[in-house]
């Protein structure tokens, strides 16, 4: 059985960079503890280089030019360690959350997969890298020797079968992650290397060091067999970003909503999944009024900064980040948050994928991602509720539907069309007049005689009652506060002054509640 | 020296080898595919709405454009089609939609407060593609509105389903996108039907309660068309007589209309022979 695992270097500073690619190249301090007291917990090897060690404090390391100093993030740091989970489940099922710097797999019988275990590596590595970190990795027969050979080497390290010792020979005794008691024990017998340790004897050591001792000796010999301990793959992802400074246009914004959404989506892709819903929490600047109590001139201690939700539910699931970043500016256009933005929260749920096999005999639909767009792009001009199909309600009130979002629907739900063979129908003889409705229905006056209507006036025409059916009388909801009650007529109409429509069919209501004559829509 | 005609277009023709093929040729227009609009006679007189095609169906209010308009969308809605209405002035009856056959999850409807949201839409759904048919319905905004349209809008749009199996239709008052539409009608309505209860007296009783709107009888006049289709020809119909360039149909009021069961999907024999083999 081998294993590999994949060692995350400088996982902190790591954690940071990968939300801010640029500080990749920049020397880097971070800071940490609390709040008045900020101490530099993890510096990059350009600013070791600059002078800044660890413990100093925050006032010190700012007097060093250049160096980016950031604070330290634990909410990151998960989400880091997620997406390095999520690269080793792309490779293999079981996987262990050895450390939040390490992940150990095992890679029994992958070989016929990926290739050779320097291939898996070298894949490993690049899966890691889309995920914005930089690993090692190292690949052994005991899960132990290859944690300790992963936190050395960049690797890949391949140790053969047998050959663990001479690999470790070298190494430090504090990889194997000794306590401070044992590795002040180690030291001042001057064991330095895991050679060294490995040639002491057991028995003696353990009269010395007890079963801590055996243990990190069968370590350092290339024997610290243990099981491995799966942990269970998870299906939502979750990213942020905290701000020094707040946001408040959508251009840098979306700016940094596509950084969000590329890390999200090579996540999602490592684990052959596809983003069915976002869901983004910001969290926003208290305005000045709220931040600075005016009756008592002080600066409020405790602010409670506001959050803006949104989300972003797709009918087909996609792994496509632009898509997904021009919908979310679609719906930001139309509801922008109403302060600057501080920090971003952005999570998403995944979804098989859903390939689409076409058809020859199918009729064309618009590409689901691309309708998507066009109807996010659509409802921006229109409104959100004004783009969708109608589902007509199963009421006896006039004109009663609602919208509902439209989709193009899957290819089982389709026909076969008659694109190549169109056949004419033959006429229908009950083909039904079309009706337009006039929304708001129109005010109108109607003169009536012995209850029957004879003119209509609706906006400065007025028109001559040549016939008319009617009344038809409705009425529902009286159960409720919105009852209405009304008498339709269908009338035709002349129209004595000469203009383009000089007669039709309309359909006028008498609304009994309000005692109005409304227009409520043609026969065309 | 003077170029001969015949060295002129040899050296016309060697200058735009590879890009053009045979500069000197007529092209005829490749033959559109057409689309039943679900009215026998208007197909006849039309042969069909064509795909890829501006098609403009105009006429006062009232007069059966949208009865046109409706028919169609049952057709291609049972055809599976997706559907597109942008309608300019909100004024779709989903309901009587659904009535007439229209599959009304096939249809996405684009409801409009006026010409400019309308015209973004289209443009939109246009250049997003994949429908079967598009449909503006300007019926209701003012003539003087829809005339400053310019009319390099309509050949945007026609060059946007161009070579697409979409069939475009646009619904108006006047006819507005002259050369763009390669098919237009205008639609008049005749007269209207009432069911009259006769009186004492031999004459009919305009005002009864008894008197119901039966529906309308139409024409169409095809005012224009650059297409070029067999006209078809049925067995079972005899051969239409009169103005070869008018169709007459008969609209029914959704009142006195019974229920009818719209035909089934057109069947494809590709599809049955395919059946077939497995």
């Amino acid at each position: 059985m081998a294993f590999c695992a994949i060692f995350v270097p400088d996982f902190r500073l790591q954690a940071v960079i990968r939300s801010e690619p640029a500080l990749r190249n920049l020397p880097l301090a971070l800071l940490d503890g609390p709040q008045p007291t900020f101490r530099v917990m993890a510096v990059s090897p350009a600013a070791q280089r600059l002078g800044v060690a660890f413990g100093l404090t925050k006032a010190a390391a700012t007097e060093f030019k250049g160096v980016q100093i950031r604070l330290r993030s634990r909410e990151q740091e998960a989400a880091a360690h997620a997406a390095l989970a999520d690269a080793a489940w792309s490779i293999s099922p079981r996987v262990e959350k050895t450390a939040i710097d390490l992940v150990t797999m095992e890679v029994t019988g992958l070989e016929t997969l990926f290739g050779s275990y320097e291939e898996i590596g070298s894949q490993l590595q690049s899966r890691c890298w889309e995920v914005g970190l930089q690993v090692h990795a190292a690949f052994s027969e005991n899960i132990e020797t290859a944690r300790i050979l992963a936190s050395a080497h960049a690797g890949p390290t391949v140790v053969p079968v047998g050959q663990e010792a001479r690999f470790l020979k070298p190494l430090s005794v504090d990889l194997l992650g000794p306590s401070e008691e044992h590795a002040e024990v180690l030291r001042s017998w001057g064991i330095a290397n895991c050679g060294a340790l490995a040639a002491l004897p057991v028995l003696s050591l353990s009269e010395c060091m007890g079963q801590e001792g055996v243990r990190l000796h069968a370590i350092a010999s290339g024997k610290g067999h243990r099981a491995l301990i799966p942990a269970e793959p998870e299906h939502v992802f979750e990213e942020l970003l905290e701000l020094d400074e707040a946001v408040e246009e959508l251009e840098p914004l979306s700016f940094l909503l596509g950084r969000l959404l590329d890390q999200l989506c090579a996540r999602v892709a490592a684990r052959a999944l596809s983003v069915r819903t976002i869901f983004l929490k910001f969290e926003l600047q208290p305005a000045f009024e709220e931040a600075f109590d005016t009756a008592k001139e002080t600066v409020r201690s405790k602010r409670h900064a506001g959050t803006f939700p949104c989300s972003l539910s797709l009918p087909r699931p996609t792994q496509d980040a632009k898509l997904l970043l021009k919908l979310l500016r679609l719906r930001l256009q139309d509801k922008p948050p109403n302060a600057p933005i501080q920090k971003i929260r952005m999570r998403a749920v995944s979804d098989r994928p859903r390939p689409v096999q076409g058809g020859l005999f199918l009729p064309a639909t618009p590409d689901p991602d691309k309708l998507e767009l066009t109807l996010a792009r659509i409802a921006s001009v229109v409104g959100e509720n004004n783009a969708g199909s109608a589902e007509v309600l199963d009421l006896h009130r006039p004109d009663a539907f609602r919208m509902r979002k439209f989709s193009a629907g899957t290819a089982d739900s389709r026909k076969p069309s008659t694109a190549m063979g169109e056949k004419l129908q033959p006429e229908s003889p009950q083909t039904r007049s079309g009706f337009r409705y006039f929304r708001p229905p129109l005010p109108a006056y109607v003169a009536l005689e012995e209850g029957r209507p004879v003119r209509v006036s609706c906006r400065g025409n007025t028109g001559k009652v040549v016939h008319a059916s009617g009344p038809w009388r409705l009425s529902g909801d009286w159960w409720e506060e919105n009852t209405w009650q009304e008498d339709a007529w269908e009338v035709e109409l002349s129209f004595v002054q000469e203009s383009a429509c000089a007669s039709g069919v309309y359909c006028i209501v008498f609304d009994a509640l309000q005692k109005k004559w409304f227009l409520r829509g043609s026969f065309d | 020296m003077p170029w001969s005609a015949s060295s002129l277009r040899l050296h016309v023709e060697s200058a735009l080898a590879g890009r053009v093929a045979s500069p000197f040729r007529l092209r005829e227009a490749a033959v559109s595919a057409v689309v039943p609009t679900g009215l026998g006679a208007l197909d006849e007189l039309t042969g069909g709405l064509p795909r890829g095609c501006l098609t403009e169906i105009y006429g006062p209010p009232c007069c059966g454009r949208s009865s046109i308009l409706q028919s169609a969308l049952a057709s291609r809605t049972k055809a599976a089609e997706a559907c597109a209405l942008v309608d300019a002035q909100d004024s779709f009856d989903p309901i009587g939609a659904r009535n007439s056959g229209v599959e009304l999850s096939r249809l996405l409807w684009v409801r409009c407060q006026g010409i400019d949201p309308a015209l973004r839409s289209l443009d939109l759904l246009l250049h997003g593609g994949g429908f079967g048919f598009v449909a503006l319905d300007l019926g209701d905004i003012p003539v003087r509105l829809v005339r400053q349209v310019q009319l390099n809008v309509w050949f945007r749009m026609r060059r946007a389903v161009e070579d697409t199996s979409t069939v475009f239709v646009v619904v108006t008052q006047e006819s507005n996108a002259k050369s763009c539409a390669s098919l237009a009608l205008r639609v008049e309505r005749e007269a209207t039907k009432w069911s009259l209860p006769i009186q004492k007296n031999g004459k009919k009783a305009a005002h009864t309660p008894g008197c119901l709107l039966d529906g309308s009888t139409n024409s169409a006049e095809m005012v224009r068309t650059f297409l070029r289709h067999k006209k078809p020809l049925f067995i079972d119909r005899p051969k239409i007589t009169g103005a070869a360039s008018t169709a007459h149909f008969q609209l029914s009021s959704y009142k006195s209309a019974k229920e009818e069961k719209l035909p089934e999907t057109e069947f494809f024999p590709a599809a049955e022979a395919m059946s077939e083999w497995r």
